[in-house]
């Protein structure tokens, strides 16, 4: 390895590697392919990551919590009063969803920052499952309690006739790409912070090859790949955050169409 | 992840923890990006965009979102819910009762006071009556002393004065007496009663 990774071109570690899904059980539903994956392992670990903390952290019921309980009830509180914040009081029946949607981006995201872990969220499709599931769940919500009312969404008030044709292009044209950019947001950010750590992973590789002189060089990259670990958790919660405020946002949208 | 990195003919393959198979089937050739980090074309292109892969992912996404989406709006968030509601009723019902615990306190305070200002009245009072019966008592018993001594006083200035007379009256009649046995003696014979009656006034009047 000394040898070949100073070879021009080649580089120790290939980034997109880790995005790579294989087949742990294969399986076919109907002739589509429905086979248990890394991407599905992971899943699943995140699943009962979130169902132990959230189930076995309240098993006490506690009149004055113990850390993990107050933990508990910290996410549940969190996530209630953005839901109700951001989204009214009507919306409160949309809070599991929100809750679970918050807790399985942050937990797939944080797990995905273990070495050997795969990042669910790192796929486009999955992130935009969870996306459209969210637009489609708001729209319906929307028609289903507005009717034909839920389209003045579209409309804003106090534009002149004039403008009005472009306003309105403009406002259908945001309200259907909104799944887009909130299924990207979190796939290219979950996407780039991993590339970028193996990216610099890398560097230590090939500055090891160098001998005494490149361990020394090989410093400066670990120190980098300790600094982005701690940026990529807080990115890991910040997108988990803005996807569920984003969701909340949206659904705040169908419950008053008309502002 | 470097563990199980698959790569074609002139890369690296002596990775720290060796390769996995099945990894390795995927033909990987390598392609240099403009910024300089070399990228390998997998047999799908960019994993991420590889259309193959994205059934299988919906399917457990679906699934594994659904059950834990029952999980925690049957189970896990409703008992979150109660004990965070059970102990908000605590909090408010140990307030209330704080506070009529409190309320209790002040009345009892002010029961307090009322039955201390009206005991203070009172002894005021009962303190006032008693001095007020003491002051007419003494000043009775001053009079009534005062009523007698003078009646003493009196009575020892009357016989004072009837004393002073009767002595008087003897003086006058030892006198008498006196001036006529001197005249007897000098004359040798008896004086007139009358005439030495009327001396000895004179002469009294004159002393």
């Amino acid at each position: 390895m000394a040898a070949e990774a100073e070879h021009a071109g080649s580089f120790p570690v290939d980034p997109l590697h880790q995005f790579m899904i294989h087949k742990i059980v294969p399986l076919q539903i109907g002739g589509y392919d429905a086979s248990f994956t890394n991407s599905s392992l992971w899943m699943v670990v995140t699943a009962c990551v979130v169902t132990a903390f959230t189930v076995l952290a309240m098993g006490r019921k506690a009149m004055v919590p113990g850390r993990f309980q107050a933990a508990a009830e910290m996410f549940y509180e969190f996530i209630y009063n953005m839901v109700r914040d951001n989204a009214g009081h009507e919306a409160i029946r949309f809070f599991p969803f929100v809750f679970t949607l918050f807790m399985f981006i942050f937990c797939t995201n944080v797990i995905g920052l273990f070495p050997y872990a795969f990042t669910a969220t790192s796929h486009i499709i999955v992130t935009f499952a969870l996306a459209i599931t969210v637009f489609l769940g708001v729209t319906l919500t929307g028609i289903y309690l507005h009717g034909f009312k839920f389209f003045r969404l579209f409309v804003p008030s106090g534009v002149p006739v004039v403008l009005l044709p472009l306003v309105v292009a403009i406002e259908v044209i945001s309200y259907i790409s909104r799944p887009i950019s909130h299924s990207v947001r979190l796939f290219a950010n979950m996407l780039a912070g991993h590339i970028t750590l193996e990216v610099f992973a890398g560097f230590v590789l090939t500055f090891g090859a160098m001998g005494t002189v490149g361990y020394v060089g090989a410093v400066l990259p670990m120190a980098m790949i300790v600094a982005l670990t701690g940026l990529e958790l807080l990115v890991a919660a910040l997108q988990a955050y803005v996807f569920a405020i984003l969701t909340c946002m949206y659904l705040h949208d169908a419950m008053h169409p008309g502002h | 992840m470097a563990q199980d990195m698959a790569v074609n003919e002139g890369v690296t393959t002596d990775t720290p923890t060796g390769e996995m198979p099945g990894a390795a089937d995927a033909a990987h050739e390598h392609v240099t990006t403009e910024t300089g980090v070399p990228q390998e074309a997998h047999s799908g292109g960019f994993p991420p965009f590889n259309a193959q892969t994205f059934s299988s992912q919906v399917i457990w996404l679906v699934l594994v979102f659904g059950v834990l989406y029952l999980l925690m709006s049957r189970l896990a968030l409703p008992r979150i819910a109660r004990v965070i509601e059970e102990r908000r009723k605590r909090i408010s019902s140990d307030l209330e009762q704080a506070g009529s615990a409190k309320a209790q306190t002040d009345a009892a305070i002010a029961a307090y006071e009322k039955a201390f200002a009206e005991a203070r009245a009172k002894a005021h009072a009962i303190a006032q009556e008693t001095r007020d019966r003491l002051t007419a008592e003494t000043d009775k018993q001053r009079h009534e002393s005062e009523a007698s001594l003078a009646g003493k006083i009196a009575a020892a200035e009357a016989s004072i004065a009837a004393t002073k007379t009767a002595a008087l009256a003897n003086v006058r009649l030892v006198a008498v007496d006196v001036a006529g046995a001197i005249v007897t003696r000098l004359l040798g014979e008896d004086a007139d009663k009358a005439a030495t009656e009327n001396a000895v006034d004179a002469a009294l009047k004159r002393s």
